[in-house]
């Protein structure tokens, strides 16, 4: 499991309360790891002031290399490996050859950034990583903001309540992933029975 | 208090009275040595003609364009851009001085002049003897022709007239009033249904194929839309850019750039798709009747334009405008505007001439008769200027009762 690093949790229900909180944890110091939303958040990446993604960068490089993939491939092919008449067509038809090159860059961009995402994300069958909240994926905003030796726990607690949590507590998690199942079944509908 | 009330600056008017005066001064150079009175099917009088005709055929086309983007925008409810919308309005008003002009230009050249080299369909003796052309005789005659012309050049000009009078009535209407907007989507969908009829097919078979009769093709019409669709949406750039440089459209931010520089991106790589599924297919079954509109363009003096076409038309835009700082940046997209008006004007130049002017050796290419051309093309682009911007001081830059005037300022991609 790795390392173990501690995180002030607090979960929100409301995205007009989420942006303000943001802007104040970040003016205190403390440092967000993430907000996990259950749906996408407009402007929210924004205000974490995170960096734009590199992602479309790899896809420009994933097609360029299948561009050059299908055109050295089949140029080769049909140049040096295999010639053949084709319709009295030269050995080199670049106009037949471009439908073949357009499929080829699209399969090897998305297939690349799919792969580079799931890289990523830290996504793949069996990889499992610490869920701070399961209302995560259905109605809860969750802010985790990360520990170090100096931070005052009870203060960043009383921050967020103040901010307008609607639950606030104190996780240790491992930083990274780890393979198998989950040491623990889901409280899902136990906390849920209970609120009722 | 923002600044929303446009007034032309002195600057502006002397840029545009200047091109004006270029295209003037041309047109006169033009009449003095290519001789348009002389000898019917000359290369002075088939040259002339032609020029005018890719002119007033592209500024019409681009300016519609605009009206378009209004309408295929409001069928769409994509309120991102309403901050901006008066600024197509302003172009599509172009349709009235440049559908005039179009209209006289064509039904000149039909009637007025014994040419015969442009529109082959015209010569009532050679077509006796054709048999394609006395097949299509039903079609591409002279009746047809100005009447199909007058209906479609009327038809823009109602709808565009009918939709600037209800976008100016909710200025002054109530706060709230939604019966404008509902108005507008009425004569929004009319307008997409004449403009798919017309624009994206049977127009431009009339206007523009039919200059090689013999030769048809079935992507040609979307491939001209594509065309004068990119150069369109490069014409509302250029001039939001100028509005935002002169301290006006304080909404428009580089959000609502960024999102026509992506329609720019979109419609250049779409434009390339059509230029295409032309090309391929006729180059791959290689039959002599439908290589003959590649072969004068591909082999002998427009090859040097064929290439460059696809250069600046579509190279140009996939490397310089993919990058998302390109879209959000002033500068590049002013540039890449410049560059794409000036490829799909030159996609109509080599649609035109080589079919125009099949008998002569250089096909009309030396650089005086080019400079003929742009001297035309200038005086358009004064005229655009003069027409757009006398449009645009008449209403107030920001449509301020449409319903969708915050969803436009609060615009984010």
């Amino acid at each position: 499991m790795g390392q173990v690093k501690k995180y002030v949790v607090g979960c929100f229900d409301d995205e007009n309360v989420l942006f303000p909180a943001v802007k104040k944890v970040r003016a205190a110091g403390y440092k967000i790891q993430d907000v996990y939303t259950p749906m996408p958040v407009h402007g929210l990446d924004h205000a974490l002031g995170m960096r734009e993604t590199s992602l479309h960068t790899a896809g420009f490089i994933y097609g360029i290399t299948g561009t050059t993939t299908a055109l050295t491939c089949m140029s080769w092919i049909f140049t040096s490996d295999w010639p053949l008449n084709i319709g009295g067509k030269p050995h080199l038809p670049l106009p037949a050859f471009i439908p073949i090159t357009f499929e080829l860059t699209v399969l090897f961009a998305a297939v690349g950034m799919v792969l580079t995402f799931c890289y990523l994300c830290q996504l793949a069958p069996f990889v499992k990583k610490h869920h701070f909240h399961e209302r995560a994926t259905d109605d809860l905003m969750v802010m985790v903001i990360e520990c170090t030796a100096k931070t005052n726990e009870e203060e960043v607690k009383a921050m967020l309540n103040s901010n307008g949590a609607v639950e606030v507590n104190v996780q240790e998690a491992p930083v990274g992933w780890w393979l198998g199942r989950y040491d623990r079944p889901s409280k899902l509908f136990k906390t849920r029975e209970v609120a009722y | 208090m923002i600044k929303e009330q446009f007034e032309m600056t002195g600057r502006y008017k002397q840029w545009a009275y200047a091109l004006m005066g270029v295209g003037v001064l041309a047109l006169v150079l033009g009449f003095v040595f290519l001789k348009p009175t002389g000898d019917a099917n000359s290369f002075g009088v088939t040259k002339f003609w032609a020029v005018l005709m890719h002119n007033s055929i592209f500024f019409l086309l681009i300016t519609i364009a605009s009206m378009f983007f209004i309408s295929a925008t409001t069928m769409a409810m994509g309120g991102w851009q309403t901050a901006m919308r008066r600024v197509p309005e302003a172009i599509s008003g172009f349709v009235y001085i440049g559908g005039a002009i179009a209209l006289v230009v064509l039904l000149g050249y039909v009637f007025g002049s014994q040419n015969t080299a442009i529109y082959h369909w015209k010569d009532a003796e050679h077509v006796a003897h054709d048999k394609v052309l006395n097949g299509k005789k039903g079609f591409l005659n002279p009746t047809f022709y100005s009447i199909a012309t007058i209906l479609v050049i009327g038809t823009w000009i109602a709808l565009r007239h009918w939709y600037r009078k209800v976008s100016l009535a909710e200025d002054a209407g109530e706060q709230g009033d939604r019966s404008y907007f509902w108005k507008t989507i009425v004569i929004c969908a009319a307008f997409i249904v004449v403009y798919g009829l017309t624009v994206g097919s049977t127009t431009p078979w009339l206007w523009l194929m039919s200059i090689d009769a013999h030769w048809f093709s079935t992507m040609y019409s979307w491939y001209t839309f594509a065309s004068s669709w990119v150069a369109g949406l490069s014409l509302i750039m250029l001039f939001i850019v100028y509005l935002k440089n002169q301290g006006y459209l304080e909404y428009v931010n580089e959000e609502h750039i960024h999102d026509v520089g992506k329609f720019m991106f979109a419609f250049s790589i779409f434009w390339t798709y059509l230029w295409f599924s032309q090309y391929m297919l006729i180059w791959y079954s290689n039959q002599p009747e439908e290589t003959v509109y590649f072969q004068p363009r591909l082999k002998g003096p427009y090859s040097g334009i064929f290439y460059l076409n696809l250069i600046i038309n579509f190279v140009a835009p996939i490397l310089i405008l993919m990058k998302r700082s390109a879209k959000r940046n002033y500068a590049t997209v002013t540039f890449m505007s410049v560059v794409l008006i000036f490829g799909h004007w030159l996609d109509f130049y080599q649609m035109i001439m080589p079919g125009s002017l099949k008998g002569d050796e250089n096909g009309g290419n030396s650089i005086g008769l080019f400079l003929f051309d742009m001297g035309v093309a200038a005086g358009f682009i004064g005229l655009v200027m003069l027409v757009a911007g006398n449009k645009l001081t008449k209403a107030s830059l920001l449509p301020k009762n449409h319903p969708f005037v915050k969803e436009s300022i609060v615009h984010h991609t």
